[in-house]
């Protein structure tokens, strides 16, 4: 029963979902709806559940004076930090306003320290390209040249080239880098559709607690 | 220079050297950073489910009469968008460019589509037309890639521009 009441449950949400995205009468609207809202609430949860497994893990560590337990406690004191200010000192549903406490740490603390780490990458991508871009064959060529493209492209170095390097640049993101990416995309689409039906008709099992086919 | 007075720019601007320091290497400085960085993002995460979605549609509805939310659309998944993007007209009277432009990103796709189509062994002209899609999708990485880099180093000017700036008040815009 462990496992056959979970998969009749999304076995029987699976259906009606199908049923109510094709079918618009308000009875089953309705429901439609507020299963759709009961699945972000759901996964907002996820969210929770992952702050608490990030504390409990933090905290334990702390407890034992793990190594790097000075670190832990900075993470651990930054979450509930960030946490306090923002149910508690910013004026509640209007955190997100100017001059609050949580927007006062978003910009000092998130957006810095995110855009910064994203930009670190930078110089590592640069070093990953000599590694990457040794061309061996036609397909490296191919990535190569559309990746120098694309880099001189951007840059006002490569309109004082060629005035023809942005344009190329651009039709070169709109043609076959948007037929491609379309075609990864529909056949992700595809397959998200056969694991939908797969989990629908109870065949793939893989998401219960138990696991197994 | 014209060292900012804020509190908030000092820290920002601290946390920006302290996680730029593992450019040398991983350090104490860098270290603390990221342990501040992921605690954080997870209580930035939380407060922000909180206010936008646990708040609006499980608390108030329990406790007033709210409307509930409607979410309509949301089952509209890539493919039926993708696929209506991709119907285009293949023959433009009068404009070349976007009469072989159309071409090449129909065939582009259909063939990108045609490398994914595991069924089937990928030889005689199915594996032909796998070939370009391969080719598609090369150029495709490449331009992405290209495309990421960019938008990396735009990241890192905005910092630079931030430090000298905003910080030590060195360059005046």
């Amino acid at each position: 029963m462990k496992r056959e009441i979970p998969l009749l449950i999304s076995m029987a949400a699976g259906i009606f979902v199908l049923i109510g995205f094709f079918v618009p009468h308000p009875a089953i609207r309705n429901t439609y709806d507020d299963i759709q809202q009961w699945v972000i609430i759901v996964v907002a949860f996820t969210y929770v559940l992952g702050m608490a497994n990030l504390m409990r893990i933090n905290t334990e560590q702390i407890q034992r004076r793990a190594k790097d337990w000075p670190y832990k406690l900075a993470l651990v004191l930054s979450l509930v930090g960030t946490m306090i200010v923002g149910f508690f000192f910013s004026r509640g549903s209007h955190y997100l306003d100017d001059r609050t406490g949580f927007s006062w740490i978003y910009l000092t603390f998130y957006s810095s320290m995110s855009s910064t780490m994203f930009s670190l990458l930078a110089f590592f991508i640069a070093s990953a390209a000599f590694r990457a871009f040794r061309v061996r064959s036609v397909e490296a060529l191919l990535l190569a040249i559309a990746a120098l493209i694309l880099m001189i492209g951007r840059v006002p170095i490569g309109n004082a080239i060629h005035p023809a390097i942005p344009q190329i640049a651009d039709w070169l993101m709109e043609i076959p880098q948007n037929a491609a990416k379309r075609g990864i995309l529909m056949g992700a689409a595809l397959g998200v559709i056969a694991t939908g039906f797969r989990v629908i008709l109870g065949i793939e099992r893989t998401y219960g607690s138990e696991g197994g086919g | 220079m014209h060292l900012s007075h804020d509190i908030g720019i000092w820290i920002a601007a601290l946390l920006t050297l302290g996680i730029y320091s593992f450019l040398y290497k991983d350090n104490p400085a860098y270290k603390l950073c990221e342990h501040l960085f992921v605690g954080v993002s997870a209580g930035y995460y939380v407060v922000l489910m909180y206010f936008s979605v646990v708040k609006p549609n499980l608390l108030d509805p329990l406790f007033t009469v709210y409307p509930a939310l409607r979410i309509t659309g949301f089952g509209q998944g890539d493919l039926v968008e993708q696929i209506h993007g991709t119907m285009l007209p293949l023959w433009v009277r009068g404009n070349l460019g976007t009469t072989i432009g159309n071409w090449l990103l129909v065939g582009g796709l259909l063939t990108t589509l045609i490398f994914f189509f595991f069924s089937k062994e990928h030889k005689g002209a199915l594996g032909g037309a796998a070939r370009i899609g391969v080719y598609f999708l090369m150029v495709s990485f490449g331009a992405s890639y290209g495309y990421t880099v960019m938008a990396r180093i735009s990241l890192l000017i905005g910092r630079v521009m931030f430090l000298l700036h905003d910080w030590l008040g060195v360059l005046h815009l």
